[in-house]
């Protein structure tokens, strides 16, 4: 029996609990799905990174092995490797099955603050708060990166590779893209990414503001204000459609936009304190927050009987 | 019955063999010949033993047939002859080494002694031993022959080992004698091998090697032209000295024979005697039409003759420089490379020189004509003309290069008196006086003496300005000066921040606030990222790159050129302006936090270097306290400007230039000004923000200090209410946005609970502290009134506006003020270390 197409609804938003998960690491410093969203990452306070599967709450391996908090972690595209960076100034590669460390890439003069895989996972893009970006590769045993960005001028807060581009934002008032261009956006950046058609960049800046730019023109395509992002380092993204505009906030909510509108749609209550850190499923509407020392998975309304 | 005795040696034999009765037992004699040939030239000796053993059981088809035939071993084929045979030569005893032997001619040599030859007898033809054609399957020479198998193996042991060519015997045993090896079997011996079974002589197993058996020292038993070593063969030994290089050839080898008569020698002709006053390049003598006015100039120029170069023109090509011969070939020239000097002179300069020249040249002309005129008159008159001459063959002579020249060759350095009449004659020159070398040559000298000296003077100018002609063609000029003090900068610069961030005001995104750079990717990065490299033929990585100043902060500032903002006013009203048109962002906070964390961190910076400079430690000190306490009594002017400088920025911008110049170009006090008012205005409107702001900052704050300072509020207080103090402390914290605050890492087990209770408590403080801080920034800020200082300005927004209480503030702000800075420094400083 042949039910007619469904109405094109508007998208779930990810508002209902489904777990809470303590991490155990100290404050949770970022949660991250891997590439197909089964899993994830959180790394810690406490010099560990952790696999979890969010959904069912269990914990799946312990990734020790920095010296220092872990700020950042990736996963690679066939899921065989992780690679994590901190405040020790590493960037470690590691094997997801046995949980050792592969290669540790040394040579930043400050913490990492983002770590990002390329597309095939055969190079590690860092950046560093000594406002470099370097890119090591996976596959030689070469201790010094491919090559070192040395263009920004204050610490890179954030990285994001398409398949052939690097978004970087640091905490200047400008996101350099390479093949290279410079977005000129007010306010320290703390965070970026590429909508999915990788036309767009997110840009979310320490005055409480989330931009988003055309990446070609640098034109100013949206603005999203309401939320508070002031001090510190917070995650903001897009959802799995491109629909929404999504970020953290100091106040303890995860804070909705319509993209094209640029309305507030959702204030999500999280907690009390600061939301740390997001990631968004790359196929469902499914929302990973970390606050303090735990993270909370969220799923659309639909879905929450699943427990 | 075992094993054994089965066997082909046992007492029942199982095995079928031939017996002794059907063996052959007829040995092919020839056949072993040939086969002792090829063992002995075999590099293992007795190799072909193997082949001995096994013998074949029955003899061939041939043999049996020729028997039959009345054959008989040891003869040879063929019809009976009538003569006698002769004697077979090769005894089955010897060996013999190295190529095989020429065959001999069985009619070769009939000059035996024939004794008795009766007529009735005939004989069977001697035998033919069978040549041996081996093909040449290597590389050697001609007749090469490795090291000899034999006397390698079987040296005799009692032998003086004497490798440096004194034992005739042991070199002559490398000539293949083969009657050493006398009867001994092919087989390793020698003591250290033992004594194999078959050895014949018991040689001493027992001789110890002893020392005395080597030679120590390089005696001259050598046969002292040194041609050979010890394996020099034994006739070049007994040669008589003179002959051995020319009769010694080595071991003459088959079909060569040496040669009676000796080579004449090449005559050799000693190379011809140059004349003492050759000169190895040739000069082409101009031209010069033989008539009577110019008679006595031919004659100079006959006279000096290859002295000098004559006429630039006509200069041979050696002495052109790659831009002279350019010229001639009409190429143009090369337009990057600064050739000389002159380029880097400035317009008047050049001028001035242009025109000296031409005066020289002037005068030039005017002393040949007037030369020429002297020298119609008197030939005798030759001191001039030389002159003359040397003075017209460089032009240039007299023009810029002397000067530079002069400077530093000094090509008579030995002879100081000499240098100094040079460097006179170069000044002379460099005047245009074209009598230079006359005047300054010494008058006492001879003739003679001063010819000469004309002459090198001249040279020796020329050869300093050619050379550097040449040396300044062949090497180009740096594009870039090549000072230390500077340092590559990205070529493409941003544009004017201070334009983008109007544009950003005015959200007008877009080309004003894109950049675009040219940025060379890793050609290995690229193949990660399987995109073809976008620039393929370059070996840039990166940005392209230019010089520039290299202690100069404003490169790493992005600062665009100074935009010379009159420090105060035209700032604040700016301030205003921004904060006008972007009515719903307001200064935040942390913008501003953001803002004297950079300057601190210069502050830092600079302290931290006067520090290592040497002695103000007291003045750093106080920098950092007041920049962290503010205190205002201690305001420096330091400070001062850069809270004015920070003012205008807004919006968490870099502080403008003029903060900068004002830190490290020098320290001219600012002159305040300020705009109170504005700031109230703002503050006003941000004081929500504000509130809820600093709640938390002050709890990240407190949180931190309350686990590990909760022995000693007081002290910490000062330091506790700002977040961005803290993090000035923290290095770790120093720059880019913070990370979300950590409860507690040691207690981190215990999660949220606790955190919790001390969250409130915290708050409890923040509360108290918050009203410390208002007072405290309300005192400043009447104070700052009072000094007339800029210190308002510092942290305008941070002086939350509410004028309410400023009335108790004094208790507070004598109490931080009491403590020391010094001790307050101290204090911070141990503070992350606590916290960790």
């Amino acid at each position: 029996m042949a039910f007619p197409e469904p109405r094109p609804q508007a998208p779930e938003l990810p508002q209902k609990l489904l777990k809470t998960l303590d991490c155990g690491q100290g404050a949770v410093r970022a949660v991250r799905f891997n590439v197909d969203g089964n899993y994830c990452l959180t790394c810690g306070s406490d010099k560990t990174l952790k696999l979890w599967n969010p959904l069912r709450g269990t914990l799946l391996r312990t990734y020790s092995g920095h010296g220092y908090e872990v700020l950042d972690a990736a996963s690679s595209i066939d899921n065989s490797s992780l690679c994590s960076g901190g405040g020790d100034k590493t960037v470690v590669l590691w094997d997801v099955a046995s949980g050792q460390v592969v290669r540790k890439f040394r040579g930043h003069a400050g913490k990492v603050n983002t770590v990002q895989f390329n597309e095939e996972a055969t190079v590690i893009l860092s950046g560093s708060i000594d406002s470099s970006i370097r890119c090591w590769d996976c596959r030689s045993r070469k201790p010094e990166p491919v090559q070192k960005l040395e263009e920004a001028r204050d610490g890179i807060s954030s990285v994001k590779v398409s398949d052939h581009e690097i978004l970087v934002v640091g905490t200047t008032r400008s996101t350099q893209l390479h093949p290279p261009a410079i977005l000129f956006t007010p306010g320290p950046i703390t965070c970026t990414c590429f909508s999915r058609d990788g036309q767009c960049t997110l840009v979310s800046s320490l005055d409480s503001t989330l931009r988003l730019l055309d990446k070609d023109t640098g034109e100013l395509l949206g603005e999203y204000t309401g939320h508070k992002n002031q001090q510190y380092k917070l995650d903001c993204c897009l959802n799995e459609r491109d629909t929404h505009v999504i970020s953290c906030s100091e106040n303890g909510k995860v804070f909705f936009w319509d993209l094209v509108e640029g309305a507030l749609v959702l204030a999500l209550p999280v907690g009390s304190s600061v939301v740390q850190s997001l990631a968004y499923h790359p196929t469902e509407p499914c929302l990973l927050t970390a606050m303090g020392g735990s993270i909370q998975c969220w799923r659309e309304e639909k879905e929450g009987g699943a427990g | 019955m075992d094993e054994e005795d089965l066997s082909e040696f046992g007492i029942a034999p199982k095995a079928i063999v031939t017996t002794d009765d059907f063996a052959s037992k007829t040995k092919d004699r020839l056949q072993e010949k040939a086969r002792q040939l090829a063992a002995a030239a075999a590099p293992i000796p007795g190799a072909m033993l193997l082949d001995d053993l096994i013998t074949p059981a029955k003899l061939s088809v041939g043999f049996e047939l020729l028997r039959k035939m009345g054959w008989k071993e040891g003869q040879g084929v063929g019809p009976r002859v009538k003569r006698r045979p002769r004697r077979q030569k090769p005894d089955p005893g010897v060996k013999i080494y190295g190529c095989a032997l020429p065959p001999r001619g069985s009619e070769g040599s009939e000059d035996e002694d024939d004794d008795y030859l009766p007529d009735n007898v005939t004989f069977a033809p001697k035998d033919v031993t069978p040549v041996d054609f081996t093909p040449k399957d290597n590389v050697h020479g001609l007749a090469y022959k490795g090291l000899d198998p034999h006397q390698a193996l079987f040296g005799t042991p009692g032998e003086h080992l004497n490798f440096l060519g004194g034992g005739s015997e042991g070199a002559s045993n490398l000539l293949g004698n083969v009657g050493l090896s006398k009867g001994r079997k092919l087989g390793i011996s020698g003591q250290a091998f033992g004594v194999g079974a078959l050895e014949e002589e018991d040689d001493d197993i027992y001789a110890t090697e002893t020392l005395s058996k080597y030679d120590t020292v390089l005696k001259d038993e050598e046969p002292g032209d040194g041609l050979y070593g010890w394996t020099a063969p034994r006739q070049y030994r007994n040669q008589k000295e003179p002959e051995r290089d020319l009769r010694y050839i080595g071991k003459i080898l088959d079909g060569f024979s040496l040669a009676s008569k000796p080579l004449s020698s090449k005559k050799l002709y000693p190379p011809p005697q140059l004349p003492r006053d050759y000169r190895p390049v040739h000069y082409f003598r101009p031209v010069v039409p033989a008539t009577s006015e110019n008679s006595h100039l031919l004659q100079v120029l006959s006279e000096s003759s290859g002295k000098a170069g004559q006429d630039p023109g006509t200069y041979s090509r050696h002495q052109l420089n790659a831009s002279k011969r350019g010229q001639l070939l009409g190429e143009t020239p090369i337009q990057g490379s600064a050739t000389s000097v002159l380029e880097f002179l400035s317009q008047k300069d050049r001028e001035r020189i242009k025109e000296m020249k031409q005066v020289s040249d002037l005068k030039a002309a005017q002393a040949k004509a007037r030369s020429l005129a002297q020298n119609a008159a008197s030939s005798r008159l030759q001191s001039s003309t030389p002159d003359l001459g040397h003075c017209s063959q460089h032009p240039t002579l007299g023009s810029w290069s002397a000067a530079t020249r002069a400077s530093n060759f000094k090509p008579f350095a030995k002879d100081p008196e000499k240098q100094r009449r040079y460097e006179e004659f170069l000044a002379h020159m460099k005047e245009g006086q074209k009598d230079a070398l006359e005047r300054c040559l010494d008058p006492s000298m001879t003739e003679w003496e001063r010819g000469r000296e004309r002459e090198e003077f001249a040279r020796a100018a020329q050869l300093y300005v050619s050379s550097h002609v040449t040396l300044s063609s062949r090497f180009t000029h740096a594009k870039e000066e090549d000072d230390s003090d500077q340092v590559e900068v990205p070529r493409d610069q941003e544009n004017d921040i201070n334009d983008k961030q109007s544009a950003v005001k005015m959200k007008m995104f877009g080309k004003l606030t894109r950049d675009t750079f040219e940025w060379h990717p890793d050609k290995l990065l690229c193949k990660r990222f399987n995109v073809p490299d976008p620039y393929p033929g370059s070996t840039l990585v990166g940005l392209p790159r230019v010089k520039r100043d290299k202690y100069s902060v404003f490169n790493f500032l992005t600062l665009p050129e100074p935009t010379s903002l009159p420090t105060k006013p035209v700032s604040s009203e700016k301030g205003q302006q921004q904060h006008g048109s972007d009515k719903s962002r307001k200064l935040s906070r942390w913008d501003t936090s953001k803002l004297e964390r950079k300057e601190d961190s210069i502050s830092e910076f600079l302290s931290l270097a006067r520090s290592k400079v040497g002695p103000p430690k007291q003045e750093s000190s106080p920098l950092v306290n007041k920049e962290e306490e503010r205190v205002p009594e201690s305001l420096s002017d330091k400070t001062v400007d850069k809270g004015a400088a920070s003012q205008p920025e807004g919006e968490g911008s870099r502080p403008s230039m003029d903060l900068f110049k004002a830190i490290f170009a020098s320290s001219s006090d600012g002159k305040s000004s300020s705009s109170e008012e504005e700031q109230d205005d703002s503050e006003n409107d941000q004081e929500g923000t504000e509130e809820a702001n600093f709640q938390s900052s002050q709890e990240v704050a407190m949180v931190e200090s309350a686990v590990t300072h909760t022995a000693e509020p007081v002290p910490c207080e000062p330091a506790a209410p700002f977040p961005i103090q803290k993090i000035q402390i923290d290095e770790r914290e120093e720059f880019g946005p913070r990370l979300p605050p950590v409860f507690c890492p040691n207690t981190r087990q215990k999660l949220e609970t606790p955190q919790r209770e001390k969250h409130k408590k915290n708050k409890e403080k923040h509360k108290m502290k918050k009203e410390h801080r208002r007072k405290r920034e309300k005192k400043k800020k009447h104070k700052k009134h009072k000094h007339k200082s800029k210190q308002k300005n510092k942290k305008p927004e941070k002086s939350s506006s509410e004028s309410s209480d400023s009335s108790d503030s004094r208790s507070d702000e004598e109490e931080t003020a009491d403590l020391s800075p010094r001790e307050l420094l101290r204090r911070l400083k141990c503070f992350p270390l606590r916290k960790q």
